[in-house]
């Protein structure tokens, strides 16, 4: 069977009306997590380095069962669990229209958390206890001390892997295409089902994710050398 | 100023304080001394209620630290505490290692901050250093800051914590220095230390413990002028430190 491939339907027409608005959502999407899982995994974090036993298996609980779950079955349970009303509460009728993208956003925060949150607990536990004792010793309250001593260090020890994790999230934002959500993978299976060219359009696709990833990978090793404190 | 009663600590099974009973007065230098394991720093370190006790109790300028309705936090900002490995904060500058706690916790302006912290920069002669990162210093410096810091928020009393340990030999010199001059003020301190020459010139008091216990608590006149009043333990241990 000869190669047959015939890319000629990408045309500048195809990118700006399918292909950029599923890559913003993607990098929306993202990002939002990021920000968002991050907060979140942080609080996660700090729940299982608490002193309360309690605190400690709350968190436990979270992160070993969202981290023993596939990506996949949690974006579709979140999809099919969270009743309508909870978007339209949220968004009104543009969270109605949109609740692949709603739903996923939500389903990547909580996910991506459990993972954020292992890394800030490594981060929190890299900067050594006598830190501790120096911010307790001049008055700081727990959250002072958590707030201006231990976690400005922790999230500069852990940045480089921080990002790192967030790239292979948005590597893994593809998996919307479970429910639908249209997201950058979605513009060009879109496009290649308009074209009729349903096989080659994952070509550029991949193409496309390897750039953008390895070039995230690549700023992230030039931000690490730059963010290092001096020691 | 602290009085410190009968206090005992354990780490799970092991006791690592017994029934450890001293007072300092106000503009005493009381160096803590002892072979290493015998609970010196734990107990530095119960005075400001980094180390919580199990039994006893400590009263710092008439607050006890055992009271649950009591501020710690307000407690240790009234209490300067030097560290073995300095612990200043490597994330900042010189500077903003002066200045955080007395604008977060004291609530001074900027403005006050800067100034006072520089005046104490100044005082440990390091006010040229007042842009760098702590990384960027020797180890000397680092614990002269880590005295500025400490001496910034205007501290009733300071604790230090095996203060030269961590030195260079040459740079022992440079922070005794400061500590000196600080006795010299009338700057109540708490100094747990194994430079017996800066116990012989400026405490007025030494305790000595040995396997948690506080083995001898008396005038430093009395303890390196009157070694055959001594315990046992503390007769070993200065034969063993003052031959050489």
């Amino acid at each position: 069977m000869a190669l047959n491939l015939d890319f000629s339907f990408l045309t500048a027409d195809v990118v700006k009306s399918n292909l950029l608005p599923g890559l913003y959502y993607s990098l929306q999407l993202t990002l939002v997590t990021m920000v968002c899982g991050v907060i979140l995994g942080t609080l996660v974090a700090l729940m299982r380095l608490s002193s309360k036993p309690w605190l400690q298996r709350c968190a436990a609980v979270y992160v070993d069962t969202l981290r023993s779950i596939p990506l996949l079955m949690v974006i579709l349970w979140f999809y099919l669990l969270i009743p309508s009303g909870f978007y339209s509460f949220i968004a009104g009728s543009y969270g109605l229209a949109h609740r692949p993208e709603f739903s996923a956003v939500i389903t990547f925060t909580i996910f991506e958390a459990a993972y954020y949150s292992e890394i800030m607990r490594a981060g929190i536990q890299s900067v050594s206890r006598g830190q501790v004792y120096a911010g307790y010793a001049v008055g700081m309250t727990y959250s002072q001390c958590m707030r201006l001593v231990v976690l400005p260090q922790a999230f500069r020890n852990m940045l480089p892997v921080l990002l790192t994790q967030t790239i292979v999230l948005f590597q893994d934002t593809s998996l919307v295409y479970a429910i639908g959500a249209y997201d950058f993978l979605k513009g060009f299976l879109t496009a290649g089902q308009v074209y009729n060219r349903p096989d080659e359009v994952l070509l550029p696709a991949a193409a496309c994710y390897f750039v953008i990833s390895f070039s995230l990978s690549m700023l992230v090793r030039r931000l690490q050398a730059k963010i290092q404190i001096i020691r | 100023m602290i009085d410190i009663k009968n206090i005992s600590k354990w780490y799970g099974s092991f006791q690592v304080l017994t029934d450890c009973t001293t007072t300092i007065s106000k503009g005493d230098v009381v160096v803590v001394c002892g072979p290493s394991g015998s609970g010196k720093s734990t107990l530095i370190k119960t005075v400001n209620a980094l180390e919580p006790i199990q039994k006893g109790d400590i009263v710092v300028d008439g607050t006890s630290i055992s009271d649950p309705k009591t501020n710690l936090p307000k407690l240790r900002s009234r209490v300067g505490m030097v560290f073995q490995h300095f612990e200043l904060f490597p994330h900042l500058s010189i500077t903003d290692n002066l200045t955080l706690a007395q604008i977060k916790v004291l609530g001074r302006s900027k403005d006050d901050a800067i100034k006072r912290g520089m005046k104490m920069l100044d005082r440990v002669g390091l006010s040229a250093q007042k842009d760098k990162f702590p990384g960027q210093l020797s180890g000397g410096q680092q614990q002269r800051v880590a005295i500025a810091r400490a001496l910034s928020m205007d501290p009733i009393v300071m604790l230090f914590d095996e203060p030269t340990s961590a030195l260079d030999p040459e740079m022992v010199g440079e922070v005794l220095d400061v500590m000196v001059g600080l006795a010299q003020e009338g700057m109540t301190m708490m100094c747990v230390t194994h430079e017996m020459g800066f116990a012989k010139r400026v405490s007025n008091k030494v305790i000595f413990m040995d396997a948690g216990k506080i083995v001898e608590d008396c005038s430093s006149a009395d303890f390196f002028g009157k070694p055959e009043e001594r315990s046992p333990r503390a007769k070993d241990f200065l034969s063993k430190i003052l031959q050489h």
